[in-house]
């Protein structure tokens, strides 16, 4: 164990010591997103001031940071391997967020945020499980993404996948004597694999995962009048596994749920079949490398991705976007989270047992927006479009006009329709209404964002709350539904995409001409300029943003879509970690269901609308 | 009244039956309106106007690519100077996010590298399509190739394309990607004129024509400001007392080093 690290004096002068004292010890990264040093033993009783004296009801990340090989300046001298950091939000209030890190020696805990932010819950878990940092108090403390039995915590510095090769990409091995190996020719036991001591793979059995699920009774406490009138029956609980699911529905995802009947008592998402680790990727990578890799996280809306991460780097670089590439960038964002709601509620649809034709419908015009997508971009899905400093290519002749045909007739006139098809319908009242409730509080508690919420009453969106990019010009509601239920979520929806249509036609009516591209350097090759301004002294794919870190997000068509990058001033993020919407919503899965039937939770997972790309990342 | 809402919903379905199968029993169904028939293949391009949605019947009728459409990457070799356009100089494979080029760059017989790749390879397995080499590439000699029909029976070694595999004519770079292809001969021209207009005023300047004498009293200029420079970095005192006043400067370091270790370790 090593000695805590010293800092500065003067704790006076910080914020929230007066109310908790001691709790805050420092600051960090001053220049680019301020973040203050908390004592672990102060963390919960900070927490709670934060939340209810400060309003901060919204605790939006959580993640931990490796400083293990860590090259910048300002941490010299720091003994603690770990730092833990939480970002904070305010729903009611808006605005930015207050950064919390709590620096954690190897091997020691944290209090679990759990009992203040229940929605910390399942981000904790994840740290648990990629860095082997225990919370203390937490109620279901288990891996996550991985398996139990998993050798290591891959998120670790010092951990190394099988076929490592190099700690950062570009490989030297690819150029000039080019040295790629198939991984056929490697074997998974060479020297690129480690064992835990003792280790035999023919004596070796897979700890035993199953846990029972939550705190369901068992068996269920019997009615003594129902024993009288039926005495040879009885019941138990039994714990059945909904899934894992065909990946053409949502994703291969398992509910672990207790159920008494058709009733279910208790269910808790099991996930982690599409787990590819991207965050360890995401530090191999340049900066530069990470932007078609963003397109895979949430395969159906690559351009927001983009968009989130482009804007973190962005903001952490200082780099400044053309006025043309701000609206190209909205046109594309809210193009996206059209098509994204109209296929969510296709496929709740289909959840529903409405097979294929409502999904189809609500899709159709998802083609023609994709087809726009592969025109500029050159490709429908992985659109690798957004640029730090701008969009790669400029729109081509005659998009616009195709564009605003869409905006101007097709997606109302297809939004009108979905709406005649589906919402007066009995059956989808019959099914959706009053199931899946849970009160606006319990969802902010839980970390919810995005349509979630807003279909239960609170107005809460980033473009209105925080704005980024250039939404602050256009004019649009954020439209608000009171009940909370599958039926709210769906119908949401439609209004949010209506509003989105309407940010559309302003955009594409006040688009300016000029640049695409900001300031050389950062914006990659123009078809039209040459080979001096793409390399800008090599500064087109090294691209080197000054020490420090950011947490920025977007209010993506799931929600609330962030990324937490660190610069070690090196060409690759030291820390790259995705705050995934999905991922985070599905907090509130297990509580929505419990008192539902089994057919309601299929619904309610499709009304919270995860990708698993983004879910297991 | 209940089932009104059914009855809605029923109506846009019936809609839609009977606008398709309507459009298909015309004689030309609006699919083919506008597409186009080549080798007995009709691709076909949705107008925007066009309600609906077209079914395509792939493989025998295929979509319209548009030009930025990008799947693998291509060599392009210049048909006109006959030879590869790339240099190897390893750009494309540094920028790769998946690194899944490799260049082995070629030697004269000498061993001594030259601006030529002996292997390309690209692992069309683990390339992500994302076209950051053709975009950074510096000598326009890598770029996105439509062709999407790649299956195989094995992955290894049908899809890790070689050179030969990779390499394409110039001429099909440009029927692939016309608009793109004229940019970049334009930038070529207006390079290669500019360019020639340099040269010609070299060629015509008083540079070209200074005699033996003229160049050995520039290079004495050039050896006195070089001289000078140095003397103002050095602030104009001699080597030899520059030296040892670095020493000295060197040896306080030492000992002031060494006192900070004796009061550190008290």
């Amino acid at each position: 164990m090593s000695e805590p690290t010293a800092v500065a004096e003067g704790t006076e002068q910080l914020p929230f010591n007066d109310a908790v004292p001691g709790a805050v010890l420092g600051t960090w990264a001053e220049e680019t997103d301020k973040a203050y040093l908390v004592a672990p033993d102060k963390l919960i009783p900070l927490l709670t001031h934060l939340r209810d004296e400060l309003g901060y009801d919204y605790l939006s990340n959580l993640t931990c940071v490796d400083y293990l090989t860590y090259q910048g300046k300002k941490r010299k001298g720091v003994q603690e391997r770990f730092e833990v950091v939480y970002h904070l939000y305010s729903t009611r209030k808006g605005g930015g967020h207050i950064a919390l890190h709590v620096r954690v020696p190897e091997n020691e805990t944290v209090p679990s945020a759990v009992g203040v932010y229940p929605g910390a819950n399942l981000q904790e878990r994840e740290v648990y499980d990629l860095y082997g940092i225990r919370f203390e108090g937490h109620p279901n403390l288990r891996r996550i993404l991985l398996w139990e039995g998993f050798h290591g915590h891959p998120m670790r510095k010092d951990w190394k996948e099988a076929y490592y090769e190099q700690d950062t990409k570009p490989f030297k091995s690819r150029h000039p004597r080019g040295g790629y190996q198939f991984h056929e020719d490697k074997l998974p036991w060479g020297k690129n694999t480690t064992y835990p001591p003792g280790w035999d793979p023919d004596t070796w059995q897979e700890p035993v995962a199953y846990v029972p699920v939550s705190m369901a009774p068992h068996p269920v406490v019997q009615d003594p009048e129902e024993e009288e009138r039926r005495p040879h029956v009885h019941t138990e609980s039994i714990v059945i596994n909904l899934g894992p699911h065909h990946p053409s529905t949502h994703g291969v995802f398992r509910m672990l749920t207790r159920v008494e009947g058709e009733t279910i008592l208790a269910l808790e998402p099991e996930m982690g079949y599409l787990h590819r680790n991207h965050e360890k990727i995401g530090e191999r990578n340049t900066w530069l490398m990470n932007m078609p890799f963003t397109d895979r996280l949430d395969y159906l809306n690559s351009m927001s991705n983009n968009w989130a991460y482009a804007l973190a780097v962005e903001k952490l670089a200082g780099i400044q976007v053309p006025e043309r590439a701000e609206y190209i960038r909205v046109i594309m964002a809210e193009l996206t989270r059209i098509l994204n709601h109209m296929w969510s509620i296709g496929f709740l649809l289909n959840d529903l047992g409405a097979l294929q034709t409502p999904a189809l419908y609500a899709i159709e015009e998802r083609e023609m927006i994709l087809d726009l997508f592969e025109e500029v971009s050159g490709s429908r899905m992985m659109c690798n479009y957004f640029r730090f400093g701008g969009v790669v290519r400029d729109l081509t002749p005659g998009w616009l006009e195709r564009a605003r045909y869409l905006a101007q007739e097709r997606l109302p006139r297809a939004l009108d329709e979905l709406d005649r098809l589906i919402s007066e319908n009995e059956i989808v009242k019959a099914r959706c209404r009053g199931v899946g409730y849970l009160s606006a509080e319990d969802l902010i508690a839980l970390s919810v964002s995005g349509p979630m919420i807003r279909a239960a009453g609170v107005a809460y969106d980033i473009r209105k709350a925080e704005p980024y990019g250039i939404y602050d010009r256009f004019e649009f509601d954020i439209p608000t539904l009171p009940n909370s239920d599958v039926y709210d979520r769906y119908y949401i929806r439609l209004l949010e995409a209506r509003e989105a249509v309407r940010i559309l036609q302003q955009a594409l009516r006040d688009i300016p001409g000029g640049e695409v591209h900001g300031p050389p350097a950062y914006a990659s090759a123009t078809l039209e300029e040459g080979f001096g301004t793409i390399l800008g002294g090599k500064g087109g794919y090294t691209l080197r943003p000054p020490e420090g870190e950011i947490y920025s997000r977007i209010e993506a068509p799931k929600g609330e879509l962030g990324f937490y990058l660190v610069s070690d001033g090196k060409p690759n993020p030291y820390r790259y970690h995705v705050r995934a919407p999905s991922y985070i919503n599905l907090n509130a899965l297990g509580p929505m269901c419990v008192g539902y039937k089994v057919a309601d939770a299929i619904v309610v997972l499709g009304a919270i609308d995860i990708v698993l790309g983004e879910v297991d990342r | 009244m209940f089932g009104t809402g059914l009855l809605k919903g029923l109506g846009v379905t019936i809609k839609h039956l009977i606008q398709t199968y309507t459009d298909d029993m015309q004689e030309v169904p609006s699919r083919y309106r506008g597409s186009q028939e080549v080798n007995g293949r009709r691709i076909i391009r949705q107008p925007i106007d066009q309600e609906g949605l077209l079914t395509i019947q792939y493989p025998e009728e295929k979509r319209l690519l548009p030009e930025r459409f990008r799947f693998i990457p291509m060599l392009i070799w210049d048909t006109e100077k006959g030879e590869d356009r790339c240099t190897a100089c390893g750009i494309c494979a540094k920028v790769c996010p998946p690194q899944c080029i490799w260049i082995v760059r070629d030697t004269d017989e000498k061993g001594k590298p030259v601006t030529r790749p002996a292997e390309f390879y690209i692992d069309a397995v683990v390339c992500m399509s994302c076209s950051f080499c053709a975009e950074f590439c510096p000598f326009d000699a890598i770029k996105m190739n439509h062709d999407y029909e790649l299956a195989v029976y094995d992955r290894y070694p049908q899809l890790v394309y070689d050179m030969e595999e990779l390499t394409v004519p110039l001429e099909y770079y440009a029927a692939l990607w016309p608009t793109q292809y004229a940019q970049e001969e334009e930038r070529r021209r207006r390079e290669e004129a500019e360019k020639a207009a340099k040269e010609q005023a070299k060629a015509a300047g008083p540079k070209a024509q200074r005699s033996p004498q003229g160049r050995e009293a520039l290079k004495q200029k050039a050896a006195e400001r070089a001289k000078q420079r140095q003397q103002a970095q050095t602030g104009g005192e001699d080597p030899e007392a520059r030296k040892a006043r670095l020493e000295e400067l060197k040896r306080k370091a030492a000992e002031r080093a060494r006192q900070r270790k004796e009061q550190g370790g008290e």
